[in-house]
């Protein structure tokens, strides 16, 4: 394993991720990586367990098996323990098993530099849009709580607003500034929530359905904005999503999961002419 | 400073206020109903704007404001009662702190040593508060929305319980009031105490900290994705509330003449949450206008109603206990009307007075009574 890590130049890997719900494993030994600079699409029809995994990723769930890296070390890792240990279902139980388990919070993900935007919005609604994406900031203080409530950290303070005007600045969004965030429309809200992730400084970016809801021009400049964050940001991305025209349009590589199992990888054209992800998308008969 | 320019239609109604309270406290024939209404208005403001940065700005339903306040009075009484007076007191009791801060500074540095002794004494009124607070944060804020509620409601509960203990009365005086320690006098200290702890949250509200509670109470998992650590944060405001929560227990006390555990009833922390709720749950002015109107409502302009003698002749309305009747009616009123209190979530400034704002929430013309 040493010796993975030493070569590991990707910025996150999935290894042997389960997910065991009661009798239900809802991923079962998905093993995926992003590397540096990448738009990384995962794919499936409804249920097959994508959000589970994005879920796990961001460390709202902790896997049931598995280990999750970013930037070569691990950040996430579990073996089938407790309740669960006798009816685990899916492979790879003892794989982790001599291992430290680490179940980081939410937050803490976070700060090591990744950050996420979500299926259904949710911004900070009684804030303006500078203000959305300056609570952002707070995760890079480096001043106690005395400093800050006594106003001793005023460069900091400086260097966080013009940081993050200079991000609505790039994200599109300096002339709304001022507004409630709510107030937005759709499409505007979507690249705030994005703006906010990207206020974190993260490394890489792992949007949740990002086109949820929009309309196919909206879905195109969305498309556009998303390949031009990576662009101007150097960020690695990772998405779920539905909209296929975006997923072919910006992925260099897809993801595609169908009952919890990885179906199929590749490039978009590859992944477009694979025989199991068509099956696995329009049904097959069975004879 | 650009801070005194930027805020200059603040701080100066705030500066009028207090010109008026060093005024009202030199002229001689002032009702005392008015001082008095001052003086307790004061006091629940601080409280009040304390469960405000809890309920109104973290987002935390908390109920446990009256244990900690109680916790406050206690410490403050307890710490300072004049040597002279402990064998009076603790009548039947040996008093473990046999000396009083106030006195062994004062004795140090006359009257200044006073003033620091009290100083000190509301601040270790506030830390013991704190302190408990620090304890029980731990389990109870995992807990959330009125789960949250009834386990701090528990806690004050039994913090009024616990107190009176027979083995706590060297410091408590078990169930017998504390009394003959330092209190008000005019009503500027109250002013000033309440004023200089309110702008320290004001400026924690406005700190990236404060924006930090705000996000939680917007969106507790948008909050936690965007790396504010969770349990941490709340933790934070809630010792902060109970800290200030104490130091104006420490003040009632100081107010009252004397302590015992009977007065921080729950009920006590409705009166504070109904404060906030009429002053505007997320609004700091708000929470002091409110509790001035809150305390004349029901100490003073009311009073009237409990006295037969002003009865239209042939209906035997008016009588004891009806000022409690009519207001409660009218904080049905408010809470069905004026949904969002009377500031909402803004926060008072003159140029309220300039230009026009929003219609929502009645706008109180009050002046004199708000903003401290």
């Amino acid at each position: 394993m040493s010796e993975n890590m030493l070569h590991d130049t990707s910025i996150l890997r999935l290894e042997n991720i389960t997910m065991q719900f009661g009798g239900v494993v809802a991923v079962d030994n998905l093993s995926m990586e992003v590397r540096p600079g990448e738009i990384v699409a995962l794919i499936g029809p409804n249920g097959a367990g994508k959000t589970t995994a994005f879920n796990m990723i961001t460390g709202v769930y902790e896997p049931t098996n598995g280990q999750i890296s970013f930037e070569g070390s691990p950040v996430v890792r579990n073996h089938p323990r407790g309740k669960i240990s006798k009816m685990y279902a899916g492979q790879n139980a003892d794989l982790y098993k001599n291992k430290e388990t680490l179940s980081p919070s939410v937050d803490r993900l976070t700060a090591l530099g990744m950050a996420r935007t979500f299926q259904n919005i949710r911004l900070f609604k009684s804030r303006t849009v500078f203000e959305n994406v300056l609570i952002a900031k707070h995760l890079r203080r480096t001043r106690g709580f005395f400093s800050a409530v006594f106003r001793l950290n005023r460069d900091e303070e400086a260097s966080w607003r013009e940081e993050s005007l200079s991000l609505l600045e790039t994200t599109g969004l300096s002339a709304v500034k001022d507004e409630n965030a709510v107030s937005l429309p759709y499409g505007l809200q979507r690249r705030l929530e994005i703006a906010r992730a990207l206020a974190t400084r993260p490394r890489l970016l792992l949007l949740d359905e990002p086109a949820a809801g929009m309309n196919p021009q909206e879905t195109d400049s969305l498309t556009a904005f998303i390949a031009r964050i990576r662009r101007e940001f150097g960020v690695s991305i990772l998405l779920i999503e539905h909209h296929m025209n975006l997923v072919m349009d910006i992925s260099d590589r897809i993801y595609v999961l169908d009952f919890g199992r990885m179906i199929a990888t590749g490039e978009p054209r590859e992944i477009q002419n694979n025989r199991r992800v068509i099956d696995a998308y329009l049904g097959v008969e069975e004879n | 400073m650009a801070f005194f320019r930027k805020h200059i239609k603040t701080i100066v109604p705030i500066l009028v206020l207090y010109a008026l309270v060093v005024v009202l406290d030199l002229i001689p024939g002032v009702p005392m109903m008015l001082l008095t209404v001052l003086k307790k208005g004061a006091i629940y403001s601080l409280v009040a704007v304390s469960m405000n940065l809890l309920n109104g700005f973290t987002g935390l339903f908390s109920l446990g404001q009256a244990g900690f306040m109680l916790l406050g009075a206690y410490t403050y009484a307890s710490l300072n009662i004049s040597s002279g007076l402990k064998p009076i007191v603790y009548q039947y009791y040996t008093p473990l702190f046999r000396f009083s801060i106030t006195e062994v500074l004062s004795g140090v540095a006359g009257s200044a040593g006073a003033v620091l002794g009290i100083v000190l004494s509301l601040v270790i009124a506030g830390l013991v508060a704190a302190f408990f607070a620090y304890l029980i944060a731990l389990p109870v804020l995992k807990l959330r929305g009125d789960y949250l509620a009834i386990a701090t409601l528990g806690f004050a509960e039994i913090i009024r319980a616990l107190i009176q203990l027979e083995a706590l009365a060297p410091v408590t005086n078990g169930s017998q009031l504390l009394r003959g320690f330092p209190y008000f006098r005019g009503l500027f200290a109250p002013f000033l105490i309440s004023g200089v702890c309110i702008f320290l949250i004001v400026l924690i509200i406005n700190s990236t900290y404060g924006r930090a509670f705000i996000a939680i109470r917007d969106d507790e998992i948008a909050a936690e994705a965007m790396g504010i650590n969770l349990a941490y944060h709340k933790r934070l405001s809630f010792v902060i509330s109970s800290f200030f929560a104490g130091i104006s227990g420490a003040m009632l006390a100081m107010y009252q003449t004397s302590v015992q555990a009977n007065t921080f009833k729950s009920a006590m922390t409705y009166e504070i949450l109904l404060i906030v709720v009429i002053g505007g749950i997320g609004s700091v002015s708000g929470s002091c206008i409110g509790s001035f109107l809150f305390i004349a409502m029901s100490e003073w302009w009311l009073r009237f109603l409990d006295n037969s003698a002003y009865n239209i002749p042939g209906i035997p309305l008016l009588r004891p206990g009806f000022r409690m009747v009519v207001f409660s009616v009218l904080i049905m009123i408010m809470v069905l009307f004026f949904r969002r209190g009377i500031m909402g979530d803004r926060e008072f400034s003159l140029s309220f007075f300039s230009k026009k704002t929003r219609g929502e929430g009645g706008r109180s013309d009050s002046r004199r009574e708000t903003d401290e």
